[in-house]
């Protein structure tokens, strides 16, 4: 390949790469040094350093573990399950299905399910528990969030399930372990890796929600995400929001280095 | 063994509910007459009816895939493209390093895509609305189609260009010619992702969409924001039908790539 087809290749992808991923980056980190007025200041960096701010970092981590542990823990089983199942392709994509359908619709949804008259307050009456305050809460987020994202934690782990050899199960049985110990010492460890990428495909965006928050959580839950939100489209406070953001860039380049470096589920979700 | 069967079973069941319980119940709603999602009266279609004659929200929907197809076609442009320079970069910490930026998109939250946006649109002066749309929801289709098409280009045999090019064929030729009709499946598969993440996107959208200009995430959003309305019911119901067309759509095509010779990662 001569080096002049070369460059007619590379110089459109490097436009890109410098115009939408390198300046945009450069300029969240930019604006984090302005206030309102335009000023240079570091009043930004002071500022999410108060407890305020500090409260609200905490609980979005807080959130975010929640809504990953309990997706692991859902998710697990039921990856099991579905290798264990007859046509698991196609059990598969009936699992993954409803992520391509607008969020935005799932969490509306939950409006009329989780509403005061709606399905789950009426199963609850029918058995005697009663009407509940659901929406608005933070059960409803937390719910509402693990079943946006349990197909992307679900799926990494039916990939790494599929890829561990079955006989590595029996040579473990035939060597006395009992069902726990196998899945402990062989099943786990070897599928490890389907459960890291889970997590990242989990983790991040839950930080990082912010209509879920406005629509399910009524304002009550405060993320980063709704907090970046708010500074750029609500208060304006653009310096604010940028300096946020790149806090979250740092936690989310953090969390890549701790699982390696892979590509989100969400990609592997919708590529199979 | 039996009983633990039964005990696996009633809990795929319970996750399969618990998945479509939601879709299920909006879409049972939205032949509601009584007007809200409680207290079934009787059946109606005057919410579908009510969709198709509002004009504002057709309109709409229209500039939804007006956008997704515009920014997948350009972008699957790009990304072969792109995948084609990253293909030719040989030393590997160049590489590395393209595949990386290239995946920074991927990984990034939404939200820091829609807000890095929204100031690198107004720091270079693009008026948000239609481009300012079109050319982020084109940014982040990008690498998707980038990671979609460059496994093919990997997989092809570089003895197939050399031949070509012994046969006297130009590069423009060895590239119409043998490389693209080789990672044609990669391009066709990147091309529908594009086109999902595209219809599917809310938040970067909704940072860069400025007044006057809406796609149906973000209609839906402020819609959904004043309550239940059993339009957006009916509406739901269409789009879960036509993503249902786009999901079996995709998966045939999956279905032809898995056929090809040689096989990619586990198929």
């Amino acid at each position: 390949m001569s080096n002049s087809s070369r460059r007619f290749y590379l110089v459109p992808y490097l436009a890109w790469i410098v115009l939408f991923v390198v300046a945009p980056i450069v300029l969240v980190a930019y604006y984090s040094f302005f206030d309102v007025e335009g000023h240079f200041t570091l009043g930004n960096y002071a500022k999410f350093f108060t407890p305020v701010y500090m409260r609200m970092t905490l609980s979005s981590f807080w959130y975010a573990f929640l809504i990953t542990a309990i997706s692991l823990l859902a998710a697990y089983p039921a990856a099991y399950l579905l290798t264990r199942t007859k046509h698991k392709q196609l059990w598969l994509l009936l699992i993954i299905l409803p992520s391509w359908i607008n969020l935005l619709l799932k969490a509306y949804a939950f409006i009329g399910l989780f509403g005061t008259y709606g399905l789950t307050n009426s199963l609850l009456e029918a058995i005697g528990i009663g009407k509940q305050q659901i929406l608005f809460t933070d059960f409803s987020f937390v719910f509402v969030s693990v079943y946006i994202f349990i197909p992307f934690m679900i799926l990494p782990i039916f990939n790494a399930l599929e890829e561990m050899n079955p006989t590595l199960v029996y040579a473990a049985r035939d060597l006395g372990a009992s069902a726990w110990t196998t899945f402990r010492r062989v099943i786990f460890p070897l599928t490890v890796s389907g459960v890291k990428s889970g997590c990242m495909a989990v983790f991040i965006p839950a930080l990082s929600l912010f209509m879920i928050t406005r629509l399910i959580a009524g304002n009550r839950v405060i993320t980063l995400g709704t907090a970046i939100e708010q500074h750029f489209l609500v208060t304006q406070d653009w310096g604010m929001g940028a300096t946020i953001a790149v806090f979250l860039i740092l936690a989310m380049a953090a969390m890549m280095l701790l699982t390696g470096n892979r590509k989100r589920g969400a990609v592997n979700a919708r590529k199979k | 063994m039996r009983g633990k069967n039964k005990w696996s079973n009633i809990y795929l069941v319970l996750v399969f509910a618990v998945l479509y319980a939601p879709i299920f119940y909006l879409m049972f709603y939205s032949f509601n007459s009584g007007g809200s999602m409680r207290d079934f009266e009787s059946f109606t279609l005057d919410y579908y009816k009510e969709v198709f004659a509002d004009t504002r929200l057709l309109i709409i929907v229209l500039n939804t895939f007006v956008i997704a197809l515009l920014s997948a076609a350009i972008s699957t442009i790009l990304g072969v493209i792109g995948a084609i320079a990253i293909h030719h970069v040989r030393s590997n910490r160049p590489k590395q390093t393209l595949l990386t930026l290239n995946n920074v998109l991927i990984v990034s939250p939404d939200v820091i895509i829609g807000a890095s946006f929204l100031i690198l649109f107004t720091m270079i002066g693009i008026k948000l609305g239609f481009v300012s749309v079109l050319l982020s929801h084109i940014a982040f289709s990008v690498p998707i189609v980038v990671i979609m098409v460059l496994p093919k280009l990997q997989e092809m045999s570089t003895t197939l260009i050399d031949a070509a090019r012994d046969l006297g064929a130009s590069s423009w030729q060895v590239l119409a010619r043998v490389v693209l009709p080789f990672i044609k499946p990669g391009i066709f598969a990147g091309f529908f992702m594009a086109l999902t993440y595209s219809l599917d996107d809310f938040a970067v959208t909704f940072f860069v969409t400025g007044n006057g200009f809406s796609t149906l995430s973000v209609e839906i959003y402020s819609r959904a924001r004043q309550g239940v309305s059993l339009s957006i019911n009916a509406l739901s119901t269409l789009i879960f039908l036509f993503t249902i067309i786009l999901v079996v759509g995709y998966y045939f095509i999956n279905q032809r790539n898995v056929k090809s010779p040689v096989k990619e990662g586990r198929g």
